[in-house]
């Protein structure tokens, strides 16, 4: 009886946080467009909103994995690169063929469901194991996605597709084709959708899916999993199916994500910093600064983590050492367990909500 | 107590690293002040001046910045001293746009950047959709230009650079037996190795074997170069950057491969490299604009003034960088503009004055653009000899 009553009261506590969430990203939505609507945006902002809703994106699909299947991936780079590529192809290939609207719709689509594929399939294999070898697996996975497409040739002409791995030559394409993936160099001249609404559109249906995701018989059993393999087998949960769909539903959303990116902008290249470990990393500094298990802690996060750089431009030379030494003091503020106790006997429980009021003041 | 003292600094710390950001806001507003007294032109620069790409960067932000000063103690253009911002881009096309859009919220009227291909494609995206005219100095692939009428190059373009290395090797009988070494995960090699592949077909060379490395391995390029032997390569064809030429050669060296080696503009720097015997590079063909050792008066100055500002030897992206403000001032002359007209006034000035300037700088004699914004330029073939560049021809 005692349990029934926690945990309806967990699920209401998480349902206040959920309308919270929603209503801050709301509040800024309102707030950056009026800005931009009186033109008190600088460009500088304006072209990082779509990014910031991105990277959050891609930072939620991963605290899904991380902070509630268990297990940490540093392959979220590769899903979101699968996303961005997948749907730069089709966007690239149907410009003109098929209107604006319902392409950028399709092409969404097909990023996602692309993204889900694959985590998918290299769910299968590589949710056998767990801990650091599932991390290297991962890492592993999402540098061949990289160096995959960097050697991967796609042009199109009145013959239909031609592929090749080797060179743009071997195409044998015909003198009017156009090439969609031009290997290293990528895909160039996607057309820009991407907008602020629909990024914000995209990141709410992502928080409230996996809010409910993880709140619904499914997640909670992934939650059981992630406390006690054992235990939860011993029920009789079937482990490998509720792993699974958490996988998949985490590269999905880190799809979403890079969408998104690859529809901001004209030159899509995947290169370590865009799509390789660093950028893997940076999703999963993203999580842990925001707190595992924690959607709107991620977002704020992916937000800080973003606009920080930008911030700090006028240092010129020291801005990459500054940045860093600024990261390496949030991540104490947040995790040290000194400091923990610190700001809980100062009477900051929840660093969030500071976070939360800094991050507005930023994003002014 | 020490704890929370300890803590309590590291709060201070990050608060007032915070306070850095907006302060340095600031500070940017203010120089708006300063200079809204007195009227200047406001060029900006975009570069990775921090990242695996930094050297090229960095030497162009110096080169530029060389350049202005020279310029504005010479009176400035049309009267009008110049202003300079460099932004770091990272060498990436997200961080690139929003360096991009910082330089506009800065006020900038016309862009010299940005110095890598893949960040430059996005850029000039922007500047297209802003009309601000660009001119980037070492951004080489036609993704840069194609369909952009405001961007222009100061070097080779890609298939320039691949098609004239061809013809030059074909010209000159330099080989039969082609062996080609490229990084795969380069947009700049990749391209020059693609269109250098495209025009030895058209000239009847025989490419006996393509080898592709990317930026992951390029340390160890023993199994190209065993395959390129294997297949009994007489001419190597090495479109990349001289780090990792200066490696090439020595690892060719190592398993007794003499071809004879030919390098494009990236392998200017290769005398220079750290530990790297210089004898190697004996013999070693290059397509390139610019030679830090050349004798003319120009490159002279250039050298020595840059030497003694940074103390470093310019590269081939300075140079280009450093003969970026001179065409854009002779372009900006000759159209009579002042820094009063509109961003889009002048780039239109600029797309069409351009055309009609002959500009000979440090890269080049008789420098002219098409309307697709590619530079011609003579590209001088040399060889090293006796440790210095000589003209091939």
């Amino acid at each position: 009886m005692k349990k029934i009553n926690k945990l309806a009261l967990f699920a209401n506590k998480s349902n206040q946080r959920l309308f919270t969430t929603i209503l801050v990203i709301l509040v800024l939505y309102v707030l950056m467009t009026i800005l931009d609507g009186t033109g008190n945006l600088s460009s500088l902002m304006k072209g990082l909103l779509v990014p910031v809703c991105a990277y959050s994106l891609v930072a939620v699909g991963l605290n899904l994995c991380v902070g509630y299947l268990g297990e940490l991936s540093l392959g979220h780079a590769g899903f979101m690169c699968v996303g961005a590529f997948s749907s730069a192809f089709f966007s690239k290939a149907f410009v003109g063929i098929i209107p604006d609207v319902p392409r950028f719709i399709l092409s969404l689509l097909i990023g996602t469901a692309l993204a889900a594929l694959f985590g998918f399939l290299i769910a299968i294999p590589v949710l056998r194991l767990s801990g650091d070898y599932l991390a290297i697996v991962t890492l592993a996975f999402g540098e061949i996605i990289k160096n995959v497409i960097n050697v991967l040739y796609v042009g199109v002409d009145s013959q239909g597709l031609h592929f090749s791995m080797k060179d743009m030559m071997s195409l044998g394409m015909e003198p009017g084709g156009k090439i969609i993936i031009n290997g290293a160099q990528g895909v160039t001249g996607t057309p820009r959708q991407s907008t602020f609404t629909i990024s914000v559109v995209l990141l709410l249906l992502a928080i409230v899916i996996t809010y409910n995701f993880v709140n619904s018989r499914t997640g909670r059993a992934v939650k059981a999993i992630r406390d006690n393999q054992i235990a939860a087998e011993t029920v009789g949960l079937p482990i490998t199916k509720y792993k699974l769909i958490a996988f998949t539903l985490s590269a999905a959303i880190a799809g979403v994500g890079g969408v998104l990116y690859a529809h901001n902008i004209s030159s899509l290249t995947a290169t370590t910093n865009t799509f390789g470990y660093n950028m893997s990393i940076m999703i999963l500094v993203y999580v842990v600064l925001g707190g595992i298990g924690s959607f709107s802690g991620s977002i704020i996060a992916a937000t800080i983590l973003t606009l920080l750089p930008e911030m700090l431009r006028g240092l010129s030379n020291y801005r990459m050492l500054i940045y860093s030494v600024v990261l390496i003091m949030l991540m104490l503020f947040n995790w040290a367990p000194g400091i923990l106790k610190w700001r809980e006997a100062h009477g900051i429980k929840n660093f969030k909500s500071i976070l939360k009021s800094k991050n507005t003041k930023e994003v002014q | 107590m020490k704890k929370k003292a300890l803590s309590l600094a590291l709060c201070a710390a990050m608060a007032a690293s915070l306070f850095v950001g907006c302060g340095n806001k600031g500070a940017e507003g203010s120089e708006n002040v300063d200079t809204s007294g007195e009227l200047t032109w406001r060029i900006g620069g975009i570069g990775p001046v921090t990242g695996g790409a930094a050297q090229y960067g960095q030497g162009v932000k110096n080169a530029i910045q060389l350049a202005v000063d020279e310029v504005n103690e010479a009176g400035g253009i049309n009267g009008y001293n110049i202003s300079f911002n460099f932004q770091d881009d990272e060498a990436d096309p997200q961080k690139a746009v929003n360096a991009y859009n910082t330089l506009k919220d800065w006020g900038m009227q016309i862009l010299e950047g940005t110095v890598t291909s893949g960040a430059c494609a996005a850029v000039s995206n922007e500047t297209y959709a802003d009309r601000i005219f660009q001119i980037t100095p070492s951004a080489s692939s036609t993704t840069v230009t194609e369909g952009h009428d405001n961007t222009f190059q100061i070097c080779f373009s890609d298939p320039n650079q691949g098609t004239v290395s061809a013809d030059y090797i074909a010209d000159n009988k330099l080989g039969t037996k082609i062996g080609v070494i490229y990084d795969s995960s380069d947009p700049y090699s990749s391209g020059v190795y693609q269109n250098f592949a495209a025009e030895a077909q058209a000239k009847g060379l025989e490419i006996v074997a393509a080898e592709a490395f990317t930026a992951d391995s390029k340390t160890d390029f023993t199994t190209q170069l065993q395959k390129c032997k294997d297949k009994d390569a007489d001419l190597l064809f090495l479109p990349f950057y001289y780090t990792e030429g200066s490696i090439v050669l020595t690892q060719a060296d190592k398993m007794g491969y003499a071809p004879t080696m030919f390098g494009v503009d990236g392998f200017d720097g290769l005398l220079g490299v750290e530990n790297f015997d210089v004898s190697l590079a004996e013999g070693v063909y290059l397509l390139t604009p610019f030679a830090a050792d050349a004798e003319d008066e120009a490159t002279k100055s250039f050298v020595s003034k840059y030497k003694e500002q940074f103390g470093d030897t310019p590269n081939q992206f300075a140079a280009d960088a450093y003969d970026g403000i001179y065409i854009l001032k002779e372009a900006i002359e000759a159209a009579n503009l002042t820094p009063e007209a509109s961003n889009e006034e002048i780039c239109d000035a600029l797309v069409a004055g351009i055309q009609n300037v002959d500009y000979n700088g440090l890269t080049g004699d008789n420098m002219t653009w098409n309307d697709l914004g590619e530079v011609s330029k003579a590209p001088k073939a040399v060889i090293i000899k006796d440790g210095g560049y000589v003209s091939a021809e």
